[in-house]
């Protein structure tokens, strides 16, 4: 078998039947060509949309949930409605401890305020910070480091700013590390700068300063302004929302049922909701990618059928020349192999032409439609076996079919 | 060389059959140039195609050189094709997108044989059949009577014991027949038996012998004093 396809012979035959029915050979080609390239043009777009999303939200926790005072709409124990709810870091503790599946609790202090760098100045958000929202909400650090223990325990004055923040107060290429800038007319010292993220969910932040100097300088206290949860993987996201929160209630004198004394965004729903529109679509993609390929087999199959049948007399003649059956089914299965297997190759490499042009006009830039279209080898390459397997047990039925008649039959055929 | 008895064959027609052969009795030795006549619809080709192993009888025996053709597998008569018969078709057969040479090598292809000794071979040939110049040509591009050489040269590139031609002159004028017979008759000299269809009785009397059907049967086998087609060309 290996001699036979390393034959000059065996290759003139598939080009002489190729030159002989060009139109045909050409139509089948384009048939498997649209069939690859659609597939990967699809999967590889499927997965540069996954792969945006997953950049948008990379920066988050995706099992995270925050949750804000508000105030009551419901009067309980002796409270009126309309009590403002103040969460303080005893809550915090409380809902640490006793709800069920929690990996971080993250207490949080905002505020707005004047921020003043020599001649420059802004009104930014500042937010009072522990370390642990780097695990939570994760901060790219551009340039120095996020705040640390230390800087909690000793109450320093320092800063972490984001690089919009950077541009409004710095001159360009300055080094921002080291230097001070006036919040309320004290002086930090900024220790990092992060990039700001595509996505924010909840208050803007400009400014990070420890959580403790934050509660020094403001005056809060045990007072938070929010806080941060983030769930262990295995734990439904949406229980522990309403385990904390009905547990919040309990700690504050809310009734069970207020459903507006908290404000709160559960990123992993959204999130769950968005991966189900991502894995919708992948399956989307599979569908039609699959359906194509099978519509391409049986274009091939069809224009083989029709090449076999226009080609019994050929066949009638090899046989009366002394073909075995076997010779013939072996041409055929040849030229088969080797149609689908070179359109199949150049419908691979038109498909990669097409994922460069949609990462040309759609990948560029941070906030890109389609970040890294691609589509993996191993799936094109199998998709290209099965078109080329399917393509030729397809083409064999006929050629079965020309080779169980008599010689004289397909002789007689005109 | 050949033997043939009782011989049967009919066509299933819808419900019915037409039974075609009902008996035939024949034998052929080697070196012997037979036609066989008869009137159109007679069965003819039915009986050439049978002894060319392209289709089967329903019934009788029949031996071609010693071995009884009956229920070979395909691959077998495929070989048996091959090495031992020879077919000239008065349509000529070959296949259109090949040119001269490659059609008269294509037998010496399902030999096995290696592409340069094949086409050496077929180029022989041609020569033979003085087209030795036409070689790179299609089969559109030549006469009719070229390619029935074309035709003739593939038959003889395998080296058949046995040539069957079903009509070989019925597409062609009188003069390229007569070429056509001139051939033949040099290659029965040669020693090739050779099995003819024909229905023109100038072209029988070619022949050495004559066997004539009719409504399925052999009604007269003579031997005849060969006329030479040399004379005419
Ligand atoms: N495949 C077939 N199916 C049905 N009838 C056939 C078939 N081949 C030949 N016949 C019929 O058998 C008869 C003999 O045909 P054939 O041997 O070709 O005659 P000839 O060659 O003597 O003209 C004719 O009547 C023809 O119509
Ligand atoms: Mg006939």
């Amino acid at each position: 078998m290996f001699k036979f396809l390393i034959d000059r012979d065996t290759w003139q035959e598939v080009f002489d039947s190729f030159s002989k029915n060009k139109l045909r050979s050409i139509l089948t080609m384009v048939g498997v060509w649209w069939g690859i390239l659609l597939l990967i043009g699809l999967l590889g777009s499927a997965r540069g949309l996954e792969n945006a999303f997953n950049r948008l939200f990379g920066d988050f926790a995706t099992n995270s949930i925050f949750v804000m005072g508000n105030t009551t709409s419901m009067p309980f124990k002796g409270f009126q409605e309309g009590k403002r709810v103040q969460l303080t870091l005893t809550d915090i503790k409380k809902v640490e401890e006793n709800v069920e599946g929690i990996e971080f609790v993250v207490p949080r202090n905002i505020t707005q305020s004047l921020v003043v760098r020599n001649f420059l100045s802004g009104r930014f958000s500042i937010m009072g910070d522990y370390p642990i929202l780097d695990k939570v909400k994760k901060k790219k650090l551009i340039h120095g480091r996020f705040i640390n223990q230390n800087d909690i325990s000793d109450r320093k004055k320092v800063a972490v700013i984001s690089d919009d923040i950077y541009k409004q107060l710095f001159q360009k290429e300055e080094d921002a590390i080291g230097t001070y800038i006036q919040i309320n007319s004290i002086n930090y010292k900024v220790i990092g700068v992060y990039q700001t993220g595509t996505m924010n969910f909840g208050p803007s932040e400009d400014v990070h300063i420890p959580f403790s100097t934050f509660q020094q300088v403001y005056n809060k206290g045990e007072k938070i302004g929010f806080l941060m949860i983030t769930g262990k993987p295995e734990y439904d996201i949406q229980q522990i929302e309403e385990d904390s929160k009905l547990l919040l209630k309990n700690l504050n004198n809310i009734h069970p049922k207020d459903s507006q004394a908290f404000r709160s965004f559960n990123l992993g729903k959204e999130f769950a909701k968005l991966t189900g529109f991502l894995t919708g679509m992948q399956f989307l993609t599979w569908f039609v990618g699959i359906a194509t390929l099978i519509a391409g087999v049986f274009a091939i199959g069809n224009i083989l059928l029709i090449t076999v049948k226009e080609r019994t007399k050929e066949i009638g003649i090899r046989r009366a020349l002394g073909a075995t059956p076997f010779e013939i089914k072996r041409q055929i299965v040849v030229e088969a192999v080797f149609l689908t297997l070179v359109a199949g190759l150049f419908g691979i490499i038109t498909g990669g032409w097409i994922l460069i042009i949609l990462d040309h006009f759609f990948g560029q830039g941070a906030e890109a439609t389609l970040v890294n279209a691609s589509v993996s080898i191993a799936v094109v390459f199998i998709a290209l076996i099965i078109l080329v397997v399917l393509g030729t047990l397809i083409g064999l039925i006929p050629a079965f079919k020309a080779t169980s008649i008599k010689p004289i039959e397909a002789l007689r055929e005109e | 060389m050949l033997e043939i008895r009782q011989l049967h064959k009919s066509y299933p027609i819808g419900d019915s059959s037409l039974h075609v052969l009902k008996g035939i009795d024949l034998s052929v030795e080697e070196g012997e140039m037979v036609a066989i006549m008869g009137s159109s619809g007679s069965g003819k080709s039915t009986l050439l195609n049978i002894i060319g192993m392209l289709d089967e009888a329903d019934e009788g025996e029949y031996i071609l050189d010693g071995l009884a053709i009956k229920n070979l597998t395909e691959k077998k008569a495929a070989v048996y094709r091959n090495k031992f018969l020879g077919f000239i078709f008065q349509s000529f057969n070959l296949i259109n997108y090949k040119n001269a040479l490659e059609n008269v090598a294509l037998p010496l292809y399902y030999q096995g044989m290696k592409r340069k000794e094949r086409q050496e071979l077929a180029m022989f040939h041609l020569e033979k059949v003085g087209l030795a110049n036409w070689a790179q040509h299609l089969p559109k591009e030549l006469s009719g009577g070229q390619n029935q050489r074309v035709a003739i040269a593939r038959a003889l590139a395998a080296n058949p014991k046995l040539l069957l031609a079903d009509e070989p002159t019925g597409a062609l004028d009188t003069q390229t027949s007569h070429e056509i017979m001139a051939f033949i008759q040099q290659l029965n000299d040669e020693g090739k038996t050779i099995l003819m269809v024909t229905h023109e009785e100038d072209i029988a009397n070619m022949c050495k012998r004559i066997v004539r059907l009719r409504d399925g049967v052999i009604i007269e086998d003579t031997k005849v004093t060969q006329v030479r087609a040399e004379q005419y060309v």
